[in-house]
């Protein structure tokens, strides 16, 4: 078994997770006031959940990168899980981003989606760690799948920032960040707080259960390997 | 300096005695030039502002043809094998390679350009230096990430059809600046605007060139 299982934190996190999200949930829909001053009620609630997919899907591909450079510079295969799960549980994040944004643009801009730089940046994003994944379908040596995705993970992630430069020019509708801009009522800050801090536990707990399962099959493949030598 | 060279002179006989990757890069870049004739028939009045896209869109597509030949030929004939063998740097083979289809690529530019003044009937002259000056850069930049992606793409099972499928997300700054800085050359008169999206494919190009080398012995190990 891997020494790295830690089946009691586990179980913490996953009650943590529960409360938490339950804990989110009544402030995001009861618990916040209804938006007043732009006129959008309670369409605003979505914003509580979409803000933090977002932080935590970035905070997710962070994690690829580091993880892919590690992977490029230690050549341990725990590296390659943790850039695995981090690239899966990211793309999960940012497809909630994208579906919960339109629905919040239809009847605010009445449009589902425009080209403005931060939804375009969301949609390249997921795209190049949907591309990420791909790669790593079609390459059988479990090595050479490890180094070549390390590889493809640290460009994607070097590739952010300038398409970040090559679109901000472009015609922005999106709201800019509330809580820079102090948009953000202070009556609502901690149903956006709670909300975060639930994202947060749910990616830690998302991406360790994934690590563990990819942890398991290497471990698999491993035996098999060596099942194979004995026969 | 040599040995790039010695590559990339390699890469250019083979080209020149086949000729099959320059064909199938300059015929599929006509097509989708005619291809686009037809699909924006409507605009046909005002065709000159779509041009910038309606060739980026060309050079990509035929740029990513010809990337795909440049390790599947070696791959098939077990001559990767012997270029890993030479005593040199990957990371001279990863710039031997980029001039390769750098060269390729613009070759393949210059003769799709020609032909969609033709086609597009458009008028140009003064531009020409601004536009040698654009096309250069965004091939550089196309190049410098392409060939990394493509040494990636050819050690997998699906070879060619991957590397359109990992390029293009990467792609996109190089892309949107490249439409950019042409449009602003064909139709604007201020060109002090082209600065900012030159500078852009110039960062895209120096960064991804020194991924690339640095990573390009990884992709290549075997």
């Amino acid at each position: 078994m891997n020494e790295n299982f830690q089946p009691r934190l586990d179980a913490v996190l996953a009650i943590v997770l529960v409360l938490g999200m339950a804990l989110a949930l009544y402030m995001a829909l009861i618990g916040a006031p209804q938006e007043t001053s732009s006129g959008m009620g309670d369409l605003q609630r979505i914003f509580y959940f979409h803000v933090p997919a977002g932080i935590t899907g970035m905070t997710a591909f962070a994690v690829n990168f580091f993880a892919s450079v590690a992977y490029v510079l230690r050549r341990n295969r725990r590296w390659d899980n943790l850039a695995l799960s981090a690239a899966e549980v990211g793309v999960m994040f940012f497809a909630i981003v994208l579906i919960t944004g339109p629905i919040w643009a239809k009847p605010a801009w009445f449009v589902w989606w425009t080209w403005s730089p931060r939804l375009t940046l969301s949609l390249i994003l997921c795209l190049l760690y949907i591309a990420y994944l791909l790669i790593r379908n079609y390459i059988e040596d479990p090595e050479k799948k490890a180094l070549v995705s390390a590889v493809f993970g640290i460009v994607a992630f070097a590739d952010t920032p300038l398409v970040w430069f090559s679109i901000r020019w472009w015609r922005d509708i999106h709201p800019s960040p509330m809580l820079e801009t102090g948009g953000l009522g202070r009556s609502m800050r901690p149903a956006f707080w709670i909300c975060w801090a639930a994202f947060q536990v749910l990616f830690v707990f998302l991406l360790r259960r994934r690590y563990y399962l990819e942890s398991m099959k290497c471990e698999m493949e491993l035996l098999e390997r060596e099942a194979d030598a004995v026969h | 300096m040599a040995k790039i060279w010695a590559i990339f002179r390699k890469d250019l006989l083979i080209e020149l005695r086949t000729k099959d990757t320059l064909n199938s890069m300059l015929f599929f870049g006509v097509v989708v030039l005619v291809i686009f004739n037809f699909a924006l028939e409507s605009l046909r009045d005002t065709i000159r502002s779509a041009v910038p896209g309606i060739l980026w869109v060309s050079f990509a597509f035929s740029g990513t043809l010809g990337l795909n030949r440049m390790f599947a030929a070696e791959k098939e004939n077990g001559c990767l094998q012997g270029l890993l063998m030479v005593p040199v740097d990957r990371g001279t083979i990863y710039f031997g390679k980029m001039l390769a289809a750098t060269v390729f690529m613009l070759v393949t530019e210059a003769i799709i350009f020609v032909l969609s003044l033709v086609f597009f009937n458009l008028t140009v002259w003064g531009e020409i230096p601004y536009l040698i000056l654009v096309f250069l850069l965004g091939t550089l930049g196309f190049t410098a990430v392409g060939t990394l992606l493509s040494a990636i793409a050819v050690n997998t099972k699906l070879r060619e059809v991957l590397l359109p499928l990992i390029l293009f997300p990467v792609i996109l700054p190089i892309l949107v600046n490249a439409v950019e800085a042409t449009n602003i050359v064909l139709n604007t008169p201020d060109y002090s605007a082209l600065r900012l999206p030159l500078t852009v494919m110039a960062v895209f190009t120096i960064v991804f060139g020194t991924i690339s080398y640095l990573l390009f012995e990884h992709v290549l190990e075997d």
